[in-house]
C-alpha cells in the first residue's frame, strides 16, 4: 500500500519510493542515506507530533513530521 | 635524543558526530587536548600529541559530519583538510553499530586519500546489539586496512598506532572509486555484517519510549533540568563558603607580607584585585563545578538530543528550533557557554536569535542574587518558589524576545531541522570530571578572572576617590525611575566584569568603603539594614534577569558573530526588556 511518511503510526515500516521535498531538506536527508528504496520504521513522535524519530541504516534521526508530507512510501 | 630530532606524524580523525571519535581522540592522546568538544560539535579544529619512542603522533580532531559535499563550514573544514594531504595518515572512525552509515562518509573520504585507515569504534555496543562485523572482508571491499576498536574500553588502540605507523610510512593504499556513496555502503555493509538476534536492545528502547513519552517527556525532563538547578544552587553554598574562607586567610597573609609597602600599592592590589578576584572565585566556581559535570553527564548519556525532541514544538512557536533550547539551558550555567553553544543551531538567522536572547537566561553567576533578594521578603519554601519564578520568567522573556525577532529583524523561513538520537551511553564519569571541570570551569573562571581582576583595581581606585558616590547620585533619578536607586543602577554597571560582583558591589557602595573585602556577614542582613523595599527588589530582580551580557559573555558573542553591530543588539536587546518591565513596575508596585 503507498502513502506518506507523515500518516504512518509509530512502530510501522516501509520503503520510500520518492522524496518530493524541496533541496535543502532532500539533500540533508541524502546525507543521512535517506534515498528511495531505503527502508524506514517510524520510532516515535514527540508529545505534539511536530517531530518523528525515523530509524534506517541502523540510526534514528529526528525530523519535523510535516516536513516528511513529500515522501512517498510503500507499506512493508 | 632531543625532541626536535623525533619523528613528527600528523594524523586526522575524520568521522560521523556520534562515534565516539572524541573518546578515540582521548584514548589516543590521554586527554592533552586544547579544547574541548560541545555537543555535536568540535570547536575549530582540535589537537593532541601522543609520544611513542622516537615518535611524535599528532592527533587532528575534524569537526563530526555526515559528508564532504555538503555546505556547511564543518564539511568544508574537514573535507578542505582530508583533501589538503597535510596529514601522513587520515582515521576514518566509524560506528559499528550503525556501520552502514559510516560507510557512507568513509567512502567518500577514500575517494580524497591514499593514506587512510579505518577505525570502526564501538565495538563493544555493537556486540552488545548482536552485530558481527567481518573486518578482514570489509578492508578488501575498501582497499584500506580496517582495525576494530572500543575506545570507551581502550581495547583495540595499540593495533591502531601500529597501522597508524605502517600507513603513514608505506603510503598505504591507492585512491579509490566506488560510485554512489549511499548505494556502495548498503552493498558493502551488507556483505560485511551479521546481525544475531538483538540482544539487550529492549530495555533501552522501553527507557525511550518512556523519556519521549506523550504523559511522562516533558514532566521527566523538567524535574531533571530543576534537579540539576537545584543541585548547583544548594550544593554551591558549602563549598562557596569554605573557598571564600581558605581566600580570606589569603588576605591576611598577603596583607601581613605587604605591611611594609605604601598604603595605596598594597591598597590597589590586596583591596582592590585581590579581593574582587577572590570573590569572583568563591562565588563563581563551585556552582560551575556543579553545573558542568551534571549537564556533561545528561550530554554524554544522549538524553540532550531527546531534550531538544521534546521542547521543538514549543520552540518552533517562537520561531526557534529544539536546539534552541538547548542552548538557554545552557545558558543556565554561564551564558558564555551557552553563546558558544549556539553552533548546534544550523541556521545562520534561528542561530543568532539563540545568540542574541540567551542572556535573558540567569546563569550561575546571577543565582546568588537572585536567592538573596527572593528571601529578603519571604522565606524557606516561598523564596525557592521565587528564584524558580525568576528562572521561568527569563525563559518567557528569552522565548517571547526570539518570537519578535523572528517576526521583525530576523525573520526567516523555519529552517529544516534533522538531527541524530543516538543511542543511550553510558557514562564516562572520569572523562566527564576531567572534560568539564578543566575544560569548562577552569577556562571560563580564567577568563573570569582576567576581567575581574583589573575591575577591582578600578572599583578600588573609584571607592577611595568621591568617583563613586557622585556617579552613584548622578544615576538615582534613572535608578528611582525604574523602581531602584542610582547606587543600585551603578552596581549593574560596574558588575559588567562579572555578574557574581553585583551584591557585593551593592552593599559596598551603600556602606561607603571602596574595599569588597570588608563586604562580610550574609547579604541579607545588610540589605535589610540598608531599607530595601519590596519594590527594590523585585524591580532588581527583574533587572538582574533582564539587562546587559557580562563583558565575558560580549566577548564571545564578538567571537562568534565577528560582528560590532550584533554585539551592540546582545546590549541592548535585554537591557530595552528590563528598562520597559521595571518601568512599568515601578509605576504599578
Amino acid at each position: 500500500m503507498e502513502t506518506y511518511l507523515d500518516r504512518l503510526e509509530p512502530g510501522v515500516q516501509c520503503t520510500i519510493s520518492d522524496i518530493r521535498s524541496p533541496e535543502p531538506l532532500r539533500c540533508r536527508l541524502r546525507q543521512f542515506g535517506l534515498i528511495p528504496g531505503t527502508q524506514v520504521s517510524v520510532r516515535y513522535r514527540s508529545p505534539d507530533g511536530g517531530v518523528t524519530a525515523l530509524e534506517f541504516r541502523g540510526t534514528v534521526v529526528a525530523v519535523r513530521t510535516r516536513e516528511l508530507k513529500k515522501i512517498r512510501v510503500q507499506l512493508l | 635524543m632531543r625532541a626536535s630530532d623525533a619523528q613528527k606524524i600528523t594524523v586526522a580523525l575524520a568521522g560521523n558526530p556520534n562515534v565516539g571519535k572524541s573518546t578515540l581522540f582521548n584514548a589516543l592522546t590521554g586527554l592533552r587536548q586544547h579544547t574541548g568538544n560541545w555537543p555535536g560539535k568540535t570547536v575549530g579544529v582540535a589537537t593532541g600529541t601522543l609520544h611513542k619512542g622516537d615518535k611524535v603522533y599528532e592527533f587532528v580532531d575534524l569537526p563530526g559530519t555526515y559528508s564532504l559535499s555538503g555546505q556547511s563550514e564543518d564539511e568544508r573544514i574537514a573535507g578542505d583538510y582530508i583533501s589538503s594531504g597535510s596529514a601522513d595518515c587520515t582515521v576514518i572512525v566509524c560506528d559499528g553499530s550503525s556501520l552502514e552509515r559510516s560507510l557512507i562518509l568513509t567512502l567518500q573520504i577514500l575517494e580524497r586519500t591514499h593514506t587512510a585507515v579505518i577505525c570502526v569504534n564501538l565495538m563493544d555496543e555493537a556486540k552488545r546489539n548482536g552485530i558481527i562485523v567481518d573486518a578482514n572482508k570489509l578492508s578488501r571491499h575498501l582497499g584500506a586496512p580496517v582495525i576494530l576498536t572500543s575506545a570507551g574500553k581502550k581495547q583495540g588502540i595499540r593495533e591502531l598506532v601500529k597501522q597508524i605507523d605502517y600507513t603513514a610510512r608505506d603510503n598505504g593504499n591507492k585512491l579509490q572509486k566506488f560510485g554512489d556513496p549511499i548505494a556502495s555502503a548498503e552493498r558493502i555493509a551488507g556483505e560485511c555484517i551479521t546481525v544475531a538476534a538483538e540482544q539487550s536492545g529492549d530495555f533501552r528502547r522501553n527507557v525511550e519510549r518512556l523519556l519521549v513519552s506523550k504523559r511522562f517527556g516533558i514532566p521527566i525532563m523538567l524535574a531533571v533540568l530543576l534537579l540539576v538547578v537545584w543541585l548547583t544552587v544548594w550544593g554551591a553554598n558549602y563549598p562557596s563558603e569554605l573557598l571564600g574562607r581558605f581566600l580570606d586567610g589569603g588576605y591576611w597573609i598577603l596583607k601581613s607580607i605587604f605591611s611594609g609597602v605604601p598604603e595605596w600599592i598594597s591598597g590597589l592590589l590586596i583591596d582592590g584585585v585581590y579581593a574582587t578576584a577572590a570573590r569572583v572565585i568563591s562565588v563563581m566556581l563551585p556552582p560551575m563545578a556543579i553545573f558542568f559535570p551534571l549537564f556533561t553527564i545528561l550530554e554524554d548519556i544522549g538524553y540532550l538530543p531527546r531534550m531538544a525532541f521534546l521542547l521543538d514544538g514549543g520552540m518552533q512557536k517562537c520561531g526557534g528550533c529544539g536546539k534552541q533550547a538547548l542552548t538557554m539551558c545552557m545558558g543556565l550555567g554561564c551564558n558564555a557557554v551557552g553563546v558558544t553553544g549556539c553552533r548546534i543551531i544550523d541556521s545562520p538567522r534561528e542561530r543568532l536569535q539563540a545568540i542574541l536572547t540567551n542572556a535573558m537566561i540567569p546563569c550561575n553567576g546571577r543565582f546568588p542574587t537572585l536567592i538573596i533578594l527572593a528571601s529578603l521578603f519571604t522565606s524557606g519554601f516561598a523564596s525557592a518558589f521565587g528564584v524558580a519564578g525568576c528562572i521561568a520568567l527569563g525563559i518567557m522573556g528569552a522565548m517571547g524576545a526570539s518570537g519578535l525577532l523572528s517576526k521583525t529583524f530576523l525573520r526567516h523561513e523555519k529552517s529544516v531541522f534533522l538531527m541524530e538520537m543516538p543511542p543511550f551511553r553510558r557514562p564516562r564519569i572520569g572523562q566527564i570530571l576531567v572534560r568539564s571541570l578543566i575544560d569548562r570551569t577552569l577556562h571560563i573562571g580564567a577568563r573570569a578572572l582576567k576581567v575581574a581582576a583589573p575591575a577591582g583595581a578600578l572599583l578600588w581606585l573609584m571607592g577611595n576617590t568621591s568617583a563613586l558616590a557622585a556617579c552613584a547620585s548622578f544615576m538615582d533619578p534613572i535608578g528611582s525611575a525604574l523602581g531602584m536607586n542610582g547606587a543600585v543602577i551603578l552596581a549593574f554597571f560596574l558588575s559588567l566584569p562579572a555578574n557574581e560582583l553585583f551584591l557585593p558591589v551593592v552593599i559596598m557602595l551603600a556602606t561607603g568603603t571602596g574595599n569588597l573585602h570588608s563586604v562580610v556577614g550574609t547579604g541579607e542582613e545588610l540589605l535589610l539594614s540598608m531599607n530595601w523595599t519590596l519594590k527594590m527588589a523585585v524591580c532588581t530582580m527583574v533587572f538582574t534577569l533582564f539587562h546587559w551580557p557580562c563583558a565575558t559573555t560580549l566577548i564571545t558573542v564578538y567571537k562568534e558573530t565577528g560582528s560590532i553591530k550584533e554585539t551592540a543588539a546582545a546590549f541592548v536587546l535585554p537591557t530595552a526588556v528590563g528598562i520597559v518591565l521595571c518601568f512599568v513596575l515601578n509605576l504599578l508596585l
